[in-house]
Order: C-alpha cells, then structure tokens, then sequence
C-alpha cells in the first residue's frame, strides 16, 4: 500500500467521484439505494452541497446551502465540469431521521445527528446510552460505507466507462426539470 | 460529553496488530501509563493524555469503566494553557524595567532579554490554567475499528501518536484510497487496480 499522506492527496478524486456518482444515484436511480438498504425510507440530499471546477489549474468552488436552497447551481457547476467535494444528508428508515455531512476527500462525519435517545436519568443509564449511540452511529457509516463498496465494484467495472459515466453525463447536461419528469 | 453530544463528528480508523493477552489488563496498563498528567501547578503548558469517558476529569480506570458492550471507550484530552501575547509583553516589560533599576544600567543584551521573557513565560504558566479540550473514541477491537470522535486535524495527529504510544498498535485512517485497499470487498486484483484509477471527466 502505497503511504497514506502521499494516497490521501493522490486519490482525493475517488471521494469527490463518489459524492457526485451519489448525487446522480440520488436524483436518477434511488431504487438502487433501497437495494443497498431495505430498511432505507430516503436519502435525499440535506442542506449543503459543495462543488469544486478544478479545470485548467484553476479552483472554483460553489457552495449550495439552505434548507430549501435549489440545486440548479449545483448541476450548472457539475456542466462546467465541478465535481462534488461536500455534501450534506439526509436519511431516513424506520420512521427515523439521520443527518450528516461528508466531505469527499476524507469520507469523515461532521454534524452527525442521529435519532433521539432517551435522557440520562442515573449513571447506569449511561452504559446503555453510550451502546444505543454507537449502534446509531453504526447505522449511517454502514449504510455509506455499502454505498461506496458498491461505487467501487462499478467504478472497477469496465461498466464505469461504458454504462455509468455516459449515463451521469446525460443526467448532468439535461435541464434538471426534464431528467426529473423522465426519470420519476 | 462527546459521544452523547446531539451533533458529533467522527474520523474512522483501521487499528493494525493485535494487543498481547490478556486483552483487558494491556488495555488498562496502556491507559494508565499514558493518563492524562495534571499541569494546573506545573510549568508546563500542555499535556496529552487518556481520561475515563463519563468522568474526562478523571483517570481512575478502576473505578470508571472503560468496556461497554464489547467496545473501549474512553477519551483523549488535550490541557494547553493559553497565554496572551499582550500580557506575555506586559510582564516582560515589567521585568526588564526591574532589571535596569536593579542594576542601574541603560540596556539590556538580546541575551538578557530573552531570559527575562523566559523566566516571565515559566512564571505566567504556573499561574494561568490550562484549557481542556476532551476528544471520545470508541475502539471495537474485533472489528479493529476505531471511531475518534472529531475531524480536527491537529486532535487527530495527536491521537495517532498517542495510541501508538499506548497500545504498540498502528492506527491507519480510513479514507476513500484506505477504505479501497483495507476493507472493500474488492479482489486482490481490483485493489491493484485502484492504483491505476485515474480522474474521469463527466463533461465532454
């Protein structure tokens, strides 16, 4: 394995392909989402995405944020040739919502939320409160990390070339109005 | 506490090697040797160490426990005493006048200078008390999974020279190339070939 500081920088891109062959998996095929999780109501995209146009040695980067902000910058940006780096989600299973932010480079958590737990009432109720948390917790990492092994099976395909990156450059040149009516 | 906080971050790591037998005592041993050291009289202005998770104030790992379920948990904290740079100036000034009246001359050496702000800065650190700053972190040692609960680049660099120190285990990251080659189910083959993988354009 190559060393981690020089794979980090080197593979950035692998993160932000994931994030936006995400996005168009969000808006264009969600049935293979619930694939990856029965239990899985939704994953919609949450109140901030982050683009970056690293085209011609130049960085642009767009940020969309806002709970009812449009996306429509957001593929304006992905037509100039920007790619996801940032994104808020939201899920939900079970009549539960969990949300989050990744960042593509890293593929960390940051503003995890995870559905309500009971209130810490004496000091044994803690163990069992810490164990529901890291169950929560485990939910949405696992939920991303089938997300991005999947990514990865079609991204090692010749699939990728052939199939997806044709697909996601039709979904990323139509007017958002019109892949929306096609596809839903 | 961070690990019940309603928002949290979480940095993911593979732990590489195995703990000596038996487990439990490697892992106490491990965090009492590496505790958190008490600076609040000391002229030291920082310390990384382990606490007990409910009790980041403590490092009884005999009264607190450290396994729940079948996971460790328990929390790193960093104490860093902050002294403004303004009052740092003050004091030194103060001293310097001190010096010049005590021994009646007009100028100090670039040498005395900096002795003097030495001898300020050690002074200050005794009396200022350090910032706490608690990082949780849940260690499934089956899975060897680490969760550390902050994306702060500087918390986390001190976690990964902390844990080795502790544990002679390796903590790898887990990021998109990391999580590719360690835990994808990927072949062999196609793990070599995420090596290969270059950008693709989605534009024409």
């Amino acid at each position: 394995m190559l060393d981690v500081a020089v794979a980090y920088n080197r593979y950035k891109f692998i993160g932000h392909e994931f994030l936006t062959w995400l996005w168009f998996t969000i808006e264009s095929e969600p049935d293979l989402l619930r694939k990856m999780d029965e239990t899985l109501t939704s994953l919609t995209i949450g109140n901030r995405i982050v683009l970056e146009n690293a085209i011609n040695d130049a960085s642009e980067i767009i940020t969309i944020k806002g709970d009812d902000a449009g996306l429509e910058e957001g593929q304006l940006s992905l037509r100039k040739g920007a790619v996801v780096i940032e994104i808020n989600l939201s899920c939900k299973s079970e009549n539960q919502e969990w949300t989050f932010t990744l960042k593509g480079e890293s593929l960390s958590f940051s503003s995890l939320k995870v559905p309500e737990t009971g209130p810490v009432e004496t000091g044994d109720d803690i163990e069992g409160m810490v164990l529901e948390k890291i169950y929560l917790y485990e939910k949405a990492i696992q939920l991303i990390r089938r997300l991005f092994d999947l990514f990865l099976q079609l991204r090692s395909s010749v699939q990728w070339k052939d199939s997806i990156v044709p697909k996601m450059k039709k979904w990323i040149q139509a007017p958002p109005d019109t892949l929306l009516t096609d596809e839903h | 506490m961070g690990i019940l906080s309603s928002t949290v971050s979480i940095t993911p790591y593979r732990v590489e090697g195995k703990l000596d037998q038996p487990i439990m005592e490697t892992v106490a041993r491990g965090l009492k040797k590496n505790a958190i050291e008490d600076i609040d009289k000391d002229s030291a202005d920082r310390a990384v160490g382990w606490a007990c998770l409910n009790e980041p104030f403590s490092v009884d790992f005999d009264q607190h426990p450290f396994l729940i379920g079948t996971h460790f948990v328990f929390s790193m904290r960093i104490d860093k005493k902050t002294i403004p740079a303004k009052v740092v100036a003050k004091y030194h000034a103060l001293e310097m006048k001190k010096r010049l009246k005590n021994t009646g001359r007009e100028f100090l050496s670039k040498t005395e200078k900096k002795e003097i702000k030495d001898q300020v800065l050690h002074m200050l650190s005794m009396r200022i008390p350090p910032t706490p700053n608690i990082y949780d972190l849940v260690w499934n040692y089956e899975s060897e999974e680490l969760w550390f609960l902050s994306n702060l680049k500087s918390a986390n660099e001190e976690l990964e020279t902390l844990f080795t120190r502790s544990f002679n285990l390796k903590l790898i990251r887990l990021f998109p190339y990391t999580m590719a080659v360690l835990i994808s189910p990927l072949d062999p083959v196609e793990k070599d070939a995420v090596n290969q993988f270059t950008p693709t354009r989605f534009t024409e």
